[in-house]
Order: C-alpha cells, then sequence, then structure tokens
C-alpha cells in the first residue's frame, strides 16, 4: 500500500526550481530515509507532503487525500527541524497544551516520555533543556496522537549514539506496529536504520532504492561509499 | 471550533504569565504606579486629575495587550509553534478565541488593580460609575489584543514588534483628544482623528467621566471598538497561513 504519492512537484522559492520530484510514492508501514545534504529541498519536499509548503504545480495524495486536506491533519504528524515547542513552559506543560488541542487524555503523556526517554524534571522549563531534550519533547509531541504518518525532520540530529540507535529503534517498532515514517537526515551513516532510501540532490531525487539494493547495484558494502559512487556515476564528477 | 481547543489555548499562555512573574507584576503594577504619578503630578488640580485619569485609566490595559499579544504571537510566528498548530486539528477561530480569553482575562485583572487603586486610594472622581470605566477598559484592552494580533504578522523581529507601538498608537494617542481636545487641532488632523480607534476608546471614556453615562454617542464608539476589534481580529485570522512560501 501506498501512502504518499507525488506526481510532477515542482516547489519554487524566489523564481528557482528548489524542489523537482516527476514521480515519488512512500510505502505504508515502512520506514524511508530521505536523505540529502543540508539545501538540497529534504525540508521543502516534506513540507509539501504536509501540505504547508506553497507549490508551483503538481501534486501530492497523502493517504489518499490531496495534502493539506483537514481530515489529514489528526493522521499526520509533523515534526519541524527546529523544536517548535514552547521555551517557557515545562515539558509536561507542553505535552498537555498538545494533548488538549488534539482531545486525548493526559494519560498518554507519560508513555511519549518514556518512548522518546526524556526525564520529566517537574519544573524545569523546556528552554533550559539541551537541544537534543528539547529535539526530543518537539517529537513526544508529534508521538501524542498515535498518527498514521510521522514525517519527521531530522528528529536524531545533534543526539549522542546511544540515543539516536534508541530513537531508530523505536521508530522501526512504530514502522512494525503499521506506522508509516518519513525521516530525512543529513547524515548517510543513519541510512542503514531505513527500510526505503531516497538521496534528494538539488531538489531533485537522485536514486531511490532499500539498502540491498544500494548496495547490490554498486557492489559496495558501504552505503556512505554506495551514495558517493552513485552521485559520481550521474554527475559524472570523480569523488 | 471546539470549546475544549479554546480553553487549551487560554490556559497554555496563562502557563507562559505564570512562568514569567516579572511580566505578570509589570502587566497588573505599572498603570496603578502611572496613575499615583498622575495623582501627585496634578496635586494642585485635582479636577484635571479626574479629567485625564479616567480615561487613560481606560487606555493602559490596551496599550499593554497590544504589546503583550503582538510578541506573543510573534514567538509563536518566528518558533515554528504556530506551523506546528496548524498543522493539527485546530481552528484558527480556536487559536484567536483563546488568546482573546486570556488577555481579557488579564485586562481584567489590570483594569480592577489600576481602578482599585484610582478609585479607592487616589481619590480619583468621575461623573459616571467606575464600573462602567472599568468594563471600558477590558473592551479597550480586547482592542488593543486584536490589533497587536494583526500588526505581528508586519514584524519580523521582536525589536520591530516593539516599535509598532511608537509608531501605531502613539500618533492615535496624540490625536484622539487626551491631550488637545479635537476641535482644537489642525482641520486635517481632526479629520484623520475621526478615522482613528483610539479616539473611539477615548470618547467613550469621556463621556463616562465627564458626563456620568455613555448616551447615544458613547453607544456608537462602543460599536466602533467592537467592529474594530472584530476587523482586526478578521484580518489578523487572514494572517495566520496554513501555507507558506
Amino acid at each position: 500500500m501506498v501512502a504518499i504519492e507525488i506526481r510532477d512537484l515542482v516547489v519554487k522559492r524566489g523564481g528557482r526550481t528548489v524542489v523537482e520530484v516527476p514521480q515519488f510514492a512512500v510505502e505504508a508501514g515502512r520506514v524511508t530515509g530521505l536523505m540529502g545534504s543540508s539545501g538540497s529541498g529534504k525540508t521543502t519536499l516534506m513540507r509539501a507532503i504536509v501540505g504547508v509548503q506553497r507549490i508551483e504545480g503538481g501534486a501530492a495524495d497523502v493517504l489518499g487525500q490531496p495534502a493539506g486536506t483537514a481530515s489529514l491533519r489528526r493522521r499526520i504528524g509533523y515534526m519541524t527541524q527546529a523544536p517548535s515547542v514552547y521555551g517557557d513552559l515545562t515539558v509536561r506543560e507542553n505535552l498537555g497544551f498538545f494533548a488538549a488541542v488534539l482531545g486525548i487524555p493526559s494519560a498518554r503523556i507519560d508513555a511519549v516520555l518514556e518512548a522518546v526517554r526524556v526525564p520529566d524534571r517537574r519544573r524545569q522549563l523546556v528552554r533550559d533543556l539541551s537541544g537534543g531534550e528539547r529535539t526530543r519533547v518537539s517529537l513526544a509531541a508529534v508521538l501524542l496522537g498515535r498518527p498514521e504518518l510521522l514525517i519527521l525532520d531530522e528528529p536524531t540530529v545533534g543526539l549522542d549514539p546511544l540515543l539516536r540507535v534508541e530513537l531508530w529503534r523505536l521508530f522501526g517498532q512504530l514502522a512494525a506496529a503499521g506506522t508509516t515514517l518519513l525521516i530525512s537526515s543529513h547524515s548517510l551513516e543513519e541510512a542503514r536504520h531505513c527500510d526505503e532510501l531516497v538521496l534528494l540532490r538539488e531538489g531533485r531525487i537522485l536514486v531511490s532504492d532499500s539498502p540491498e539494493g544500494l548496495r547490490e547495484r554498486t557492489r559496495l558494502d558501504d552505503l556512505e561509499d554506495a551514495f558517493v559512487a552513485i552521485i559520481t556515476e550521474r554527475e559524472g564528477v570523480p569523488a | 471550533m471546539s470549546a475544549g481547543v479554546t480553553f487549551a489555548i487560554a490556559r497554555r499562555v496563562l502557563a507562559q504569565l505564570r512562568h514569567d512573574p516579572r511580566t505578570l507584576a509589570l502587566l497588573i503594577l505599572v498603570p496603578a504606579l502611572l496613575m499615583t504619578l498622575l495623582r501627585f503630578l496634578f496635586d494642585a488640580r485635582p479636577a484635571s486629575f479626574d479629567a485625564v485619569g479616567a480615561p487613560l485609566l481606560g487606555l493602559f490595559p490596551l496599550i499593554s495587550m497590544f504589546l503583550v499579544t503582538s510578541i506573543t504571537v510573534l514567538r509563536e510566528r518566528t518558533t515554528g509553534t504556530l506551523e506546528r498548530l496548524l498543522t493539527m486539528p485546530l481552528a484558527k477561530l480556536d487559536l484567536l478565541a483563546g488568546y482573546g480569553l486570556e488577555f481579557a482575562l488579564m485586562a481584567t485583572l489590570q483594569a480592577f488593580a489600576v481602578s482599585a487603586v484610582s478609585f479607592g486610594l487616589l481619590g480619583l472622581d468621575t461623573a459616571g460609575s467606575a464600573w462602567l470605566v472599568g468594563a471600558l477598559a477590558v473592551a479597550n484592552a480586547i482592542l488593543g489584543m486584536a490589533l497587536g494580533l494583526f500588526v505581528s504578522a508586519f514584524a519580523a523581529t521582536e525589536f520591530q514588534a516593539v516599535q509598532f507601538l511608537p509608531a501605531f498608537l502613539l500618533p492615535q494617542l496624540l490625536l484622539c483628544g487626551l491631550f488637545v481636545p479635537r476641535e482644537q487641532m489642525a482641520d486635517i488632523l481632526g479629520a484623520v482623528a475621526d478615522g482613528l480607534p483610539l479616539t473611539y476608546a477615548y470618547d467613550a471614556l469621556d463621556r463616562v467621566a465627564a458626563d456620568g453615562a455613555l448616551g447615544g454617542g458613547g453607544a456608537l464608539d462602543v460599536a466602533v471598538i467592537l467592529a474594530t476589534t472584530a476587523l482586526a481580529l478578521g484580518l489578523g485570522a487572514a494572517t495566520l497561513r496554513r501555507q507558506t512560501a
């Protein structure tokens, strides 16, 4: 089953084409990694899928409906790259607020805090947490409503390796339970955690394949090497 | 629109203010302190204190709510929380109503404190009832909130948002008739003043202070205040875009 389907998507900013994707699909119940350096258009593509990006042309269908449809707001969880939580509230107040907006009982807060491994320091304000902790509070807020589709923009950036592995394990568990995840990362070493990989470069999809497929295609074991090989092959520039 | 979401927004803004006791104290105490200053400024002219005091009392909440709202909403826009909220199942009206509810509550507290000090301790004397002055102060505060929400769309930084106070409110305060009766201004300024919302906010307060009742003209003033509030909220809602470039 296909959770996201994109056709002829074009996004322009200041007259310049920043994303151009003729065809792209994300399978439901899988972890799809959106890889690419910063500025490659990952965030713009994600915003177009969530329906908050003004687009020039084409269409994105999400869970069977056009991106941006009001009824999708309950079914999609979008985590922006900057932790969009209230710095002048505590962790629990933040999550309590988002739970109230979603209309779900506050009992769910403990479960999501546990899932993202944020210690519940009762009186500490979110602005006094570390950057990584803030990111995880933001992630917890997205998980509150158990959305069918998670769009996570660089959720593991700046985290220590152990935490990063734990979060990828969480993403895997969510996918096993039927959630579809589209996760961006600029760090190619994270590619190995994904079921499907999409490499974005200058707003265009360079390759879209599974990790095994990429290894086979390039006869390289290391995914980072495989990516470099593909970029070199397409663009004719020696690595 | 849902009452639960509206209350959640109002409760959240209140919680944010509770974590910032200094702002809360400034909001509640500064108007009362300024009124005290005014009282002793006009020490030898109690009649002037009565004439200026009531309108000022009713305009303070407008100014502070304008500032607080424009900064709060600007922060919501720049930190990405607005974008997150707009991707959630929430009506823009919930957001506006939630803000309105919370800032109306703050304005009521503020108006209550400044009224208690002015009428109780400083001997402010108006022809009309102190409650009516207080009620107008709350209505003005909500107008200030609506204007603040609207102008926050035109500010990219907090520096700019703060500058909207002297740029947007101060001219209205000068022209509203508080300093110079509007009939004595250059004709063109009098005409401009007729088109500014603060003029009507001042007028209603002046009527209560001097005549003791709103009367027909005062009803028109209140209608203009309410209509401007609705217009500013409508325009403000239009600036909360779900889709951006």
